[in-house]
């Protein structure tokens, strides 16, 4: 990377951006796959919220590193070690209620995430939080739909439901413990204590469990750094064949 | 029986009057089977559609352009959301026409039996597939069939940008570096004459075409069109310095229009009769979400069953129990 | 009829403005009302066009039977007849 990416406000920016562009990324696998056509049209716009709101924390972030560095820049031309995404949103699709659950997780955590952040220290990253959390809000409404409908609709459904949560919760610690990251962005009044999100997210994510008629699965955490750019192998192949483009022909603009 | 000739002939008359027909109106059998045919094939092309162009939404070389791709793709999941109902106010289910799809009975557009092989093919697909779709979607909201036409309108008005982004995908490459103008070239010469193709065989050897136009399901001639969208597009190639492959083309001043050299009929007649380059996958890939998805439409069913008392119109019995 | 797996038929009204009615938009299927409203959220305002939106089972939607008068043709039996969408089109035929 040729850019400057140290700024301790870049990457936050970063962090926040890394998020929800691999989510979108992910959730755009999708388009033209869902399980129905009102799905697939709903699970687009969802990805579509998410790369939009990327594409501001990034423009932001291209901005503070200045010299001409651009969004596309902080996407296309970054390794998978310097991304700071949680490793839950890089996972791979799964089948449908693997998605649901990786995203019901994410967004009772992002929707917390965003509440926070509109009182940011960083006013630009409040404005931008002020308007994603009303996306954010239906984002989550979706999820938890689905895995209420999941878990007390069919017999197969329950149970790929109760396996999907069971999969996706290990993942979720990393969300709660905060990173160099993290730790920087609430020294400095930027963002939350992550780790206060995490009983406010149990009770969103319990309330939902319990309409779904499911129980919480007693798994183990997994010990995860993506936030300090240790990743998991899913993201450097999602990384190669989203740079892909922009890496053969280096001298090109699209 | 006599009662039905007259119904067939004051039918005739009132399309021709330029009246819409609505699903409940009387309307012939063959009028009926006609647009099911039609426009479910048209809701398949749609369906079908989004696959080549999705293959690329995970790689789309900036933010911009994977936004815009994606939320192109995802419109034509809408037009085939549209189609679909229209073609279900005449009666036959969503299920039964995804069925006939699935099961290799219904047809759709032969132009997405083509690989879209880079990044350029986004740009064509958009210029010319949609814009060659555009020509005749314009026709088709003044089509004569009330729900079919209004689906129709709703459509040309997202489909504009559609044919906008491929374009502009096209001329930022045609300006860009050697290697991407001739990517874009390639592009052209690959979806040039399949765009043709998209409107059919000439009129004389298409047999239904007459019986369209009569019913005013269709308002103009497969080759009219064509003329209409290459006299719109050779000038848009010229404008990016791009080359159209027909050595035959040529402005004829004495018709005011292009001539155009032989479309090659048999390559879409093999494209029609599944052996195409890609026909194999695109449906493989619909069998597939569509196997893939059912447990989760009887999961919702499933749901909805247990907690349609609390959630859904009020049943006959409560609406009494309300009123009294 | 449709199979049992296939999810039943709703009818999407929006109101684009206040000010104005809800104008019928199209239909769509979904399991239930909750998810009917979603959805129809997701379809026919991806544009943002709605700020109020209505979804009504096509089932419980009564359609006049035409008028012969007007148009020149005795009913047919009911049973062909799946769902109706009687608003006029929209006059932005225009330019492509
Ligand atoms: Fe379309
Ligand atoms: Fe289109």
């Amino acid at each position: 990377m040729k850019w400057d990416i140290c700024d301790p406000s870049v990457q936050y920016l970063l962090h926040l951006g890394d998020d929800a562009l691999i989510l979108g990324h992910r959730l755009s696998e999708w388009c033209g796959h869902g399980p129905v056509l009102e799905e697939d049209i709903a699970l687009s716009n969802i990805a579509l919220d998410l790369v939009g709101l990327a594409r501001q924390y990034y423009q932001l972030a291209a901005e503070r590193v200045g010299g001409g560095c651009t969004e596309d820049d902080l996407a296309y031309w970054r390794s998978d070690r310097e991304f700071r995404n949680h490793v839950l949103v890089e996972q791979p699709n799964g089948d449908f209620a693997d998605t649901m659950a990786r995203q019901l997780f994410f967004d009772a955590f992002h929707y917390l995430q965003l509440e926070a952040l509109q009182n940011s220290g960083d006013a630009q990253v409040a404005a931008i939080a002020r308007k994603a959390l009303k996306e954010t809000t239906y984002h989550a409404e979706h999820s938890a739909d689905w895995v209420v409908r999941l878990g007390d609709g069919t017999e197969e459904s329950r149970r790929r439901m109760a396996a999907a949560l069971e999969r996706f919760l290990p993942f979720t610690a990393e969300l709660f413990t905060p990173a160099e990251v993290d730790r920087v962005a609430f020294e400095r009044g930027w963002g939350p204590d992550v780790a206060s999100l995490k009983g406010p997210w149990d009770h969103l994510v319990l309330e939902v469990l319990q309409k779904a008629t499911l129980e919480r699965p007693e798994v183990p955490h997994k010990l995860l750094r993506g936030k300090s750019g240790i990743h998991s192998e899913s993201l450097g192949f999602l990384l190669a064949e989203m740079q892909s483009l922009p890496r053969a022909y280096p001298d090109a603009t699209w | 029986m006599a009662p039905t000739v007259d119904l067939e002939a004051r039918f005739l008359d009132y399309v021709a009057a330029e009246n819409k027909v609505e699903p409940k109106d009387w309307m012939p059998d063959a009028y009926r089977k006609t647009l099911v045919r039609q426009i479910s094939q048209h809701a398949h092309s749609e369906i079908v559609g989004m696959l080549p162009e999705a293959n690329w939404i995970t790689r789309a070389p900036s933010l911009r352009a994977k936004l815009i791709l994606l939320a192109k793709v995802q419109d034509e999941g809408g037009h085939g959301l549209y189609l679909y109902s229209a073609a279900e106010t005449l009666g036959t289910s969503r299920d039964q026409m995804v069925d006939d799809l699935l099961t290799g009975k219904a047809k759709y557009s032969s132009i997405f039996n083509y690989p879209t092989l880079t990044w350029a093919d986004m740009g064509a697909v958009g210029w010319l597939v949609d814009g060659a779709a555009i020509q005749n979607q314009v026709m088709l909201c003044r089509t004569s069939y009330g729900p079919y036409s209004r689906a129709m309108v709703r459509i040309c008005k997202e489909e504009s940008f559609h044919q906008r982004q491929g374009y502009e995908i096209m001329m930022h490459l045609a300006r860009g570096t050697q290697e991407q103008k001739a990517m874009a070239q390639d592009a052209l010469n690959r979806w040039w004459w399949p765009s043709l193709m998209m409107f059919g065989p000439s009129d004389d050897k298409s047999p239904n075409s007459a019986q369209s136009m009569a019913w005013r399901i269709k308002r103009k001639s497969n080759d009219d069109l064509r003329q209409e969208f290459i006299d719109k597009t050779v000038p848009q190639a010229e404008f990016i310095g791009l080359t159209i492959p027909d050595p035959d083309l040529k402005w004829n001043e004495e018709r005011g229009h292009y001539d155009f050299g032989a479309i090659d009929w048999t390559e879409f007649f093999a494209v029609v009769a599944g052996n195409g380059p890609c026909n194999t996958e695109r449906l493989e890939a619909r069998r597939k979400a569509h196997a893939d998805g059912a447990w989760v439409r009887e999961a919702a069913t499933a749901y909805a069953a247990k907690h349609s008392a609390r959630r859904a119109a009020p049943s006959p019995a409560a609406s009494k129990a309300h009123a009294a | 009829m449709s199979t049992p797996e296939q999810w039943p038929l709703w009818e999407v009204f929006v109101r684009s403005k206040n000010g104005l009615s809800h104008k019928h938009s199209g239909s769509l299927h979904a399991p239930d009302a909750e998810m009917a409203l979603k959805n129809a959220r997701d379809v026919y305002t991806r544009r943002s066009e709605g700020t109020s939106i209505w979804v009504v089972p096509s089932s419980a939607i009564v359609a006049s039977a035409p008028d012969e008068k007007e148009v020149l043709f005795t009913p047919s039996d009911d049973k062909v007849y799946r769902h109706p969408t009687f608003y006029e089109i929209p006059d932005e035929v225009g330019h492509m």
